[in-house]
């Protein structure tokens, strides 16, 4: 009965631009409720770490804590530098020159998780297991990285992730 | 009330095994819904969609609430400052607490009008009482957690009603507490209940649903559906009837979340908890007023805590309690001032909850409760017997059809009620 | 029919509850604080930047050497409207406790916009051997934490006066109108020229009260402009939607009779 009045062509737009609103609305209150998942203020405001590189001693690694993650800050010898700047990228699984991989060739920053699964590789202490090429080891599933901290041999698709790094002083680095 | 025929192929495969589409057809379209209902009966379906805004945000917040003494009230203040848009799900959900009871005590409201607890509906009203409970120790304890000074005393305040028990009440206390005090191991298992209630309350809905499609919506007449003229099918008019009626919550649900959303809290719920000094005034969530003024009113502990649940309870035993075959105050003259009395009274002592429990209010109090019980145990069993309704209308349609048009129908069937 | 009478008494059931319980709250003797026109009240209100930077500064010369500020980091300083340079001066000025060395003792580093405020004391005994026995409460929830709110703040603040002559003053106590019972642990925390405004604004008393009584108010809710915002498009959006619904409802049910 309701065509008597306005016909079917009115009624159904009314029908169409309500349901529309409808969904329109369902899809914003849905935004907030996936967005509190995200990192929230207090954790992005954590998300660069400074770190005093002054203190790392040539041969000596320390591991920092950013974004809940270690980070790896190796000062290297020339033999290591040496060692990785003499690498054939076309042997490489994921070729990448040494000289692209740290803002001063002595001082190394490197994501300390493996790229396989995400396990952290041994090879910052002097007593740790460092792979066949000196650089790290990860024990989960046998990934060897070199004193670059490319990926050689093992599982891993990529080399170790050299983080977004600056040096805001002489030796200080911001992390993030 | 032929089956349902589907076309689309993928329809039809999966209703073979598993028919929910007939299912849904049956519940939207073959379902017969009383043509006549007003606007009071959104506020069943209401209920649902508040429930379903309260579980989400509530499962949105527990990602980040942590229920330790140290750290709950630390965690919430990190919620509404840090957590994307956590002030928002927050908001929502403390003040969609404040908004189910409106809803829901409306819902109650209109059922006492229209009678709509009488055969055959006895177990559908008892089943919405015990939601009611469940509603009531779900808010309870979902307040605690915030562990500010009103959580804290409230919690103390009221696990120490269970004290009134004649020779087990400090037992079942320190039973509550899981310790000597409202502590950390109380913050726990009040917030592992807190999560677990609602998915009780769902459990317990959907057999208040079952019960309610036993035998159809009651309606304002209070008179049973006589044919396929006093009925349509629940879709497309109840649910856009619904719908619009949500969107007009939403208006007044939004005015409060976004301006207000403070109002119907309490300021010193905002002062982290302090086991060594109680606030000034203790007052509970405006919900339980009315309960915490019947507690306070009479003077000895155990009976004040009795007369409390008594007042619940007795919401129980109410379809025999009223034994007149009218439902629907609208043909029930005496009854409708009563009812109006009672709400009046309800209101009363909500606002005497509040108040401290001093001189005037006391009296007033006094007066509150024993109207409230006067009401239920008296009252409603006298009306049964002297109380001579007006005549009932034949059919719902009949109203509206006659072309009198007045609710007020023919001298042959006036007497047919009694 | 009911319909209209219903709905007024849940109207008067709602407002006589919301009413009188904020009152009850406010607890004692206090007299009612004068309401102040805020900025940030009202639907459309906003915090005026200027207020809440003099208030900060208030907090940070007076406030803070006895209240703690738990909730706010240096970062939410940004909302007053400080760049993030201007932060992180502002962190620098104040000094956290580092993670430990490898030695495992702890010292004190300059605090980055992450940090949150420092407390002035070690903990709720400290603060209380130094303040006479009182505890100065945490002031970034105090606004939201009393009945009265900013209004309340900002008569406290402005309430001091000489006690009448038949108070008898329990040592160490002031006098103060709107603080509940009339004695207060605070002494006058304000003077007139008390701090130095960069922008020029004369120091008065009552000018570093409203000032700071905003500044505290954000502290409680810096969300608050979001909010309102995001309110304000929303009632919008439900009044247009229900609206349509409603002549949804009309049409689908012109046929039922």
């Amino acid at each position: 009965m309701a065509e008597t009045h306005d016909g079917a062509t009115r009624r159904d737009f009314i029908h169409v631009a309500s349901a529309t609103m409808g969904v329109v609305g369902g899809a914003c209150v849905a935004w907030p409720f996936i967005h509190q998942m995200n990192p929230a203020a207090d954790t992005l405001a954590l998300a660069s770490t400074e770190f005093d590189t002054a203190g790392v001693a040539e041969g000596m690694a320390v591991t920092v804590l950013w974004r809940g993650k270690p980070v790896f800050v190796r000062h290297r010898t020339a033999a290591e530098i040496e060692a990785a700047g003499a690498v054939d990228l076309d042997s490489l699984p994921d070729p990448q020159a040494d000289a692209d991989r740290s803002e001063r060739p002595e001082m190394l920053v490197l994501v300390g998780v493996c790229t396989h699964l995400g396990c952290v590789p041994l090879g910052q202490k002097a007593t740790d297991p460092r792979g066949e090429w000196g650089g790290w080891f990860c024990p989960c599933h046998g990934s060897h990285y070199d004193t670059s901290g490319r990926i050689r041999k093992g599982p891993a698709p990529e080399n170790l992730e050299v983080p977004p790094y600056t040096y805001i002083t002489d030796t200080v680095i911001r992390i993030g | 009330m032929s089956g349902p025929n589907f076309s689309n192929p993928v329809v039809r495969w999966i209703e073979h095994r598993l028919p929910v589409f007939s299912f849904m057809h049956h519940e939207l379209h073959e379902y017969p819904t009383p043509k006549n209902l007003n606007y009071w009966w959104n506020f069943g379906s209401l209920a649902g969609m508040v429930l379903v805004i309260m579980l989400v945000t509530g499962i949105v917040l527990a990602m980040h609430y942590t229920p330790h003494v140290d750290y709950a009230f630390a965690s919430v203040e990190r919620i509404m400052r840090d957590v994307n848009y956590g002030w928002l799900i927050r908001y929502i959900h403390s003040n969609g607490a404040s908004f189910f009871f409106i809803v829901v005590y409306i819902h109650i409201f209109r059922g006492l009008y229209y009678g709509s607890y009488k055969a055959p509906r006895e177990l559908l009203w008892i089943l919405g009482v015990v939601i009611l409970l469940l509603m009531m120790a779900t808010a309870f304890m979902g307040y605690v957690l915030p562990w500010g000074q009103m959580s804290f005393w409230g919690a103390t305040v009221i696990t120490n009603l269970f004290s009134a028990i004649p020779g087990i009440g400090d037992w079942i206390v320190t039973l509550l507490w899981g310790g000597f005090a409202v502590d950390n191991p109380t913050l726990n298992r009040f917030y592992s209940l807190h999560y677990l209630l609602p998915f009780v309350i769902v459990g317990v809905v959907v057999l208040h649903v079952i019960a309610l499609h036993r035998f159809g919506s009651n309606n304002p007449l209070g008179i049973d559906i006589r044919g396929q003229q006093d009925s349509i099918p629940f879709h497309p008019y109840y649910t856009v009837k619904d719908m619009f009626g949500l969107g007009v919550f939403l208006i007044f649900f939004s005015a409060v979340v976004f301006f207000l959303p403070n109002a119907m809290g309490h300021a010193d719920n905002y002062i982290p908890a302090d086991p060594l000094v109680t606030p000034a005034h203790i007052v509970p969530e405006w919900y339980f007023l009315p309960f915490y003024a019947i507690l306070r009113a009479i003077p000895d502990k155990l009976l004040g805590v009795i007369a409390m649940f008594a007042s619940i309870g007795v919401l129980f035993i109410l379809p025999w309690l009223d034994r007149s075959p009218v439902r629907s105050a609208s043909f029930r003259p005496i009854f409708k001032i009563f009812f109006w009395v009672l709400l009046a009274d309800c209101v009363l002592l909500t606002y005497l909850g509040a108040k401290p429990p001093e001189g005037i209010y006391v009296v007033l109090a006094r007066f509150g409760t024993a109207y409230y019980f006067i009401h239920f145990l008296l009252l409603l069993p006298a009306l049964s017997i002297f109380e001579t309704p007006r005549p009932l209308p034949r059919s719902i349609s009949r109203p509206v059809l006659d072309p009198a048009g007045s609710v007020a129908a023919p001298a042959a069937v006036s007497k047919e009620a009694p | 029919m009911r319909a209209p009478a219903l709905l007024v008494a849940v109207a008067t059931a709602v407002a006589l509850v919301t009413g009188p319980v904020s009152p009850a709250g406010a607890a004692g003797s206090g007299a009612e604080p004068p309401a102040q026109d805020w900025s940030f009240s009202g639907v459309f209100g906003t915090y005026d930047r200027a207020e809440l930077q003099r208030g900060f500064q208030v907090y940070a010369e007076v406030c803070a050497a006895c209240h703690s500020l738990d909730y706010i980091a240096f970062r939410n300083l940004t909302d007053l409207g400080f760049s993030e340079t201007e932060v992180k001066a502002i962190a620098a000025e104040y000094e956290v406790p580092a993670a430990p060395d490898e030695n495992g003792e702890v010292f004190p580093r300059p605090a980055t916009p992450a940090d949150r405020f420092p407390a002035p004391f070690e903990n709720a005994n400290a603060a209380r051997a130094s303040n006479n026995g009182a505890l100065p409460p945490d002031l970034s929830l105090i606004v939201e934490a009393r009945a009265g709110g900013a209004d309340y703040i900002n008569a406290v603040l402005v309430g001091y006066a000489d006690p009448p002559s038949d108070t008898d003053m329990a040592d160490g106590m002031s006098y103060n109108s709107h603080f509940p019972g009339g004695q207060i642990a605070m002494p006058p925390p304000l003077f007139e020229e008390g701090v130095t405004y960069a922008d020029g604004t004369a120091a008065t008393v009552v000018q570093q009260a409203r000032d700071v009584t905003a500044f505290l108010a954000w502290a409680s809710e810096p969300n608050m402009e979001e909010r309102k915002r995001m309110g304000v498009m929303t009632m919008i959006f439900l009044v247009v939607m229900t609206g349509l619904l409603y002549v949804s409802k009309r049409r689908i049910w012109s046929d039922v009779h």
